[in-house]
């Protein structure tokens, strides 16, 4: 049976599971009619046009993996940032597990979506902000409509929360191929102020597609702080749709750093709805292989006196391949916008492939606009001169590479979080940095 | 003038009417309206056309008949019906010509009010003109001096007839009869164009140029243009078009073909000026355009275009780098205003090794237009040490205009190196006032402006086209240009 059927057949057992009376539910089912509209998507859509799902599609994809195998703090340790003490949301097979959690209604919540859907406490917030922002696409709307289960995350009024909130997702692999659909929630009142880490982990080397979708909220001079690690099991996928809704003077900034998976498609959506925002959207993608990774960002400047600072740097090796397709739209309204976008791109191989889309749609005159993109190579002389210093030809490659991701690193304000990238781009590279940052 | 400001500017766009709208009465001998396999052989048979060519223009029929029109581009409009649409408009009395005074002096008249002046080019610009009045060539000039060098320049038409075997081998190979929807179209109907060859090593001492004009109402017209440089010649072609002013929507969907052979040489050079529609967006040509060139090794195409006019633009010169060394450039002045839309760029395709590229794209946007870059660079896996660099700049003047930009950056070699850079923006008060200061008036900083903001691009066009090209980005945006 094709995936498409499978998903839409076992709408009706998904339905046994949750309240069908509430308005979540209307909601639902819309987003499935949708999703029965539109399908999966396929390269013939300007938008996927260099992303194709087919391979993926081919799994016979188990949509309610069993309740998760117990795991042992142990094996899963290193995937946390630990260091640092941190809330978590944590989950296995897409279901909560309470024993790797930390979670909290002290003055703020950080909890279950589960919960916060059922239970009425939450119902005023749930109604003001559940797919409210998210687009109705494809990949969305499949999200929405077997939406149960995610971080749910409510800030209040002037707080500024004062550990970053780790969610993670764990796949255990306990069927050939599983299918897990996280919704995120995050609202930021007014004035307060959160970090969060993203990461999705597969156990094992059996496929994995993860369809995920975050909604995020920003209200009034709230900052939003946010890290997405992506570095899962070749056999992973994952579908990242990330939607933010700022307004005035909030700051929202999303790091994305991919370097594993199999197919890796960020669908990063900004929106602002107010002046003096700032939305800072940047990410490195380091990836070999067959591995293949796909931005498409949107920055929709929709007031006056707003910024957008977009800086992707990308280094592919192998047969590896990346795709960058940013979009600023300013619309009319938007006068005294600045809109920065820089994409930068580093072929390591011969059969590594970029396809590089920076799109400006601009309909206000009083702005400052730009993007620019770059694909080429290593400073020859640069290496020279480090080999002349004794620096091998391998780490003096690492260097470069590294000094060339870091204007991305520099804006990380969790320290751990950037020690961790660190190593993992120094993993990545196959090199000994030699020093911390 | 008192004080002139970026606001009578705007004004003035708004409500400057097109300058070359005017309508020569010469008796067309036009065919009735529609399309079928009968209209196509009816074409080729009137012109007298081999049995190749008749099999060729029905091939593309049919080809085209299975289309459906694109839609992707950033542009709308009412899509035209094919079968309201005369496929065939020839000026009645074709008169064989030997000099200008057997030109019909109606004729005469059309091209003063244009500016051109045969004699006057012939004399003093050097330049031979093949011009198209609806369809047929009726006056081409020079042809001896051409012929002494060996280089064949006429009406693609009489090009079938004394030619059969250059035309057969080059025509459609760069863009086939199924390229694409508005290229099959052309390929089954084409009227006329210009057909150009220079021989082996030839470097063509003039300017070689076609003037281009839709005169019959509610007659499209389909052009065709084929320019092959064999190895090591040298030909620099210009183009430029003015059409009357209409109200329904005229189609112009023309083909450019451009072979340049090892060592070979092309400058394209275009002026476009077709009316585009009144200040309320009312009439206006439709520009579908496709247009291609192919370089060979150590062959280099270089596209240049001033773009003002057309209701609705969609044209996209390209360049295939298939041998090693090869260069393609790109440079690009498109103005919009009132209710026009373009949807313009280019395609470099890198082939062979050590290709190299230049795109410099400048869009100027008044009015209520949108004026969007679309632009793809493509490196192959084998093309080792490609180079490209892509600059696309956009002015916008008022806050009901658009700019966008669609570059497709696509690299499958790691020895590439590209480079693209896109910025949008107004002409800044401070600019305005940093020339006030130093006792520029607005008008004329804002001419300095406009004139350096084009500059890149302007600069790449040829002396005698220059004047011209000045000339329509005064119209488009006077007031403002010298």
């Amino acid at each position: 049976m094709e995936l498409k059927d499978k998903l839409l057949s076992s709408y009706v057992a998904f339905e046994d599971n949750v309240d069908t009376n509430s308005e979540i539910h209307d909601i639902r089912s819309k987003a499935l009619e949708n999703f029965d509209k539109l399908g999966f998507p396929s390269k013939k859509l300007e938008t996927w046009k260099y992303t194709s799902l087919n391979s993926l599609l081919k799994n016979d994809f188990s949509i309610f993996p069993d309740r998760g195998r117990a795991v042992a703090l142990a094996d899963v340790k290193q995937y946390f940032i630990h260091d640092i003490d941190t809330y978590k949301v944590v989950f296995i097979d897409g279901k909560y597990s309470s024993f790797l959690s930390a979670t909290t209604h002290e003055n703020f919540d950080v909890c279950l979506m589960s919960s916060a859907l059922n239970k009425s406490k939450y119902k005023s917030v749930i109604e003001t902000y559940f797919n409210k922002v998210a687009k109705q696409d494809n990949l969305t709307s499949l999200n929405t409509a077997f939406a149960s289960e995610g971080a749910y995350i409510h800030i209040p009024k002037n707080i500024e929360v004062q550990k970053p909130i780790q969610i993670i997702n764990f796949t255990t692999g306990s069927e050939p191929a599983t299918m897990t659909q996280p919704r995120n929630l995050i609202v930021v009142e007014e004035n307060s102020h959160v970090q969060i880490i993203e990461r999705h982990q597969s156990l094992t080397s059996n496929a994995v597609l993860s369809n995920v979708v975050t909604e995020v909220f920003a209200a009034k001079s709230a900052t939003v702080d946010y890290y997405k690690i992506q570095d899962d099991h070749i056999n992973a996928s994952l579908v990242d749709n990330t939607y933010v809704n700022q307004k005035s003077n909030s700051v929202v900034s999303v790091h994305t750093f991919s370097f594993g998976g199999n197919i890796t498609r960020n669908n990063l959506n900004f929106y602002q709805n107010g002046e003096h925002i700032d939305s800072i959207l940047k990410g490195i993608t380091i990836i070999e292989g067959k591995q293949h990774v796909d931005h498409h960002t949107l920055v929709h400047h929709i007031e006056p006196n707003c910024e957008s600072h977009q800086d992707y740097k990308g280094i592919y090796d192998e047969r590896s391949t990346g795709v960058f397709n940013g979009k600023v739209i300013v619309e009319k309204e938007a006068q005294k916008t600045n809109a920065y976008q820089q994409n930068n791109n580093v072929l390591v191989s011969d059969k590594s492939t970029i396809n590089a889309k920076p799109q400006l749609e601009i309909f206000a005159d009083d702005v400052k606009c730009s993007h620019g993109c770059t694909i080429g190579q290593l400073d020859d002389d640069a290496l020279f001169y480090m080999q002349q210093r004794g620096i091998p030809k391998k780490e003096g490659r690492g260097l470069l590479m590294f000094a060339f991701a870091n204007t991305v690193l520099e804006s990380v304000k969790i320290p751990e979080v950037k020690s961790r990238i660190t190593k993992l781009i120094a993993n990545k590279l196959k090199v000994n940095i030699g020093f911390d940052l | 003038m008192s004080k002139y400001t970026e606001e009578d500017l705007e004004q003035e766009l708004k409500t400057k009417e097109y300058e070359y709208g005017f309508y020569t009465d010469i008796e067309s001998e036009t065919f009735a309206k529609g399309l079928n396999e009968d209209v196509v052989r009816a074409i080729s048979k009137k012109k007298n056309e081999p049995e190749w060519m008749t099999e060729w223009r029905l091939e593309a029929y049919r080809v085209w008949e299975k289309m459906t029109e694109p839609d992707w581009a950033n542009v709308k409009y009412p899509k035209p019906d094919f079968q309201e649409i005369a496929y065939y408009s020839a000026p009645k009395k074709k008169p064989k010509l030997n000099s200008l005074d057997e030109v019909d002096p109606d004729l005469l008249e059309t091209f003063k009010k244009l500016g051109i002046s045969i004699d006057e080019q012939k004399k003093l610009a050097n330049v031979a003109v093949d011009i198209v009045m609806d369809s047929v060539s009726v006056a081409t000039t020079f042809k001896k001096t051409l012929g002494e060098k060996g280089i064949i320049f006429m009406p693609i038409s009489e090009a079938i007839q004394e030619y059969p075997e250059l035309v057969k081998k080059y025509l459609g190979t760069v863009v086939p009869t199924s390229d694409n929807f508005y290229a099959a179209l052309n390929s089954a109907v084409f009227s006329d164009g210009s057909f150009c060859y220079i021989p082996k090593g030839v470097k063509c001492p003039m300017e070689l140029s076609t003037y281009f004009r839709i005169n019959e109402g509610g007659t499209g017209q389909f052009e065709r243009t084929l320019v092959v440089a064999d190895k090591g010649s040298y030909v620099s072609y210009l183009e430029g078009c003015t059409a009357p002013q209409r109200d329904e929507n005229q189609l112009h969907a023309a083909v450019v073909e451009l072979i340049a052979m090892d060592d070979a040489e092309i400058k394209y050079s275009t002026v476009q000026n077709w009316f585009p529609g009144d200040e309320n967006g009312k009439g206006g040509v439709f520009n579908f355009v496709t247009k291609r060139g192919l370089c060979e090794t150590n062959a280099k195409i270089s596209w240049t275009q001033v773009e003002t006019g057309s209701a609705v633009t969609w044209k996209y010169p390209s360049c295939i780098l298939k041998g090693n060394n090869s260069v393609g450039e790109f440079y690009s002045i498109a103005v919009t205003n009132h209710f026009q839309q373009a949807d313009t760029g280019t395609k470099m395709i890198h082939l062979g090794k050590n290709t190299k590229s230049t795109i410099i794209s400048k869009g100027i946007s008044a009015g209520q237009s949108q004026n969007s870059y679309r632009g793809l660079v493509q490196i192959n896996s084998r093309a080792e040490n490609a180079r490209n660099f892509s600059q696309c700049d956009s002015l916008l003047m008022g806050n009901v205009c658009g700019a966008h930009t669609f570059p497709y950056i696509e690299t499958k070699n790691k020895s590439a190196q590209i480079e693209h850079e896109a910025t949008t923006s107004k002409i800044g008060e401070d600019q305005l006032f940093y020339c006030n200061q130093r006792g520029i008036d607005t008008e004329k900083a804002i001419a300095l402006i406009v004139n350096g903001f084009s500059k890149e691009v302007l600069n790449k066009l040829p002396m005698e086209f220059a004047v011209e090209a000045q000339k329509l980005l005064e119209i488009s945006l006077e007031g403002s240009v010298g």
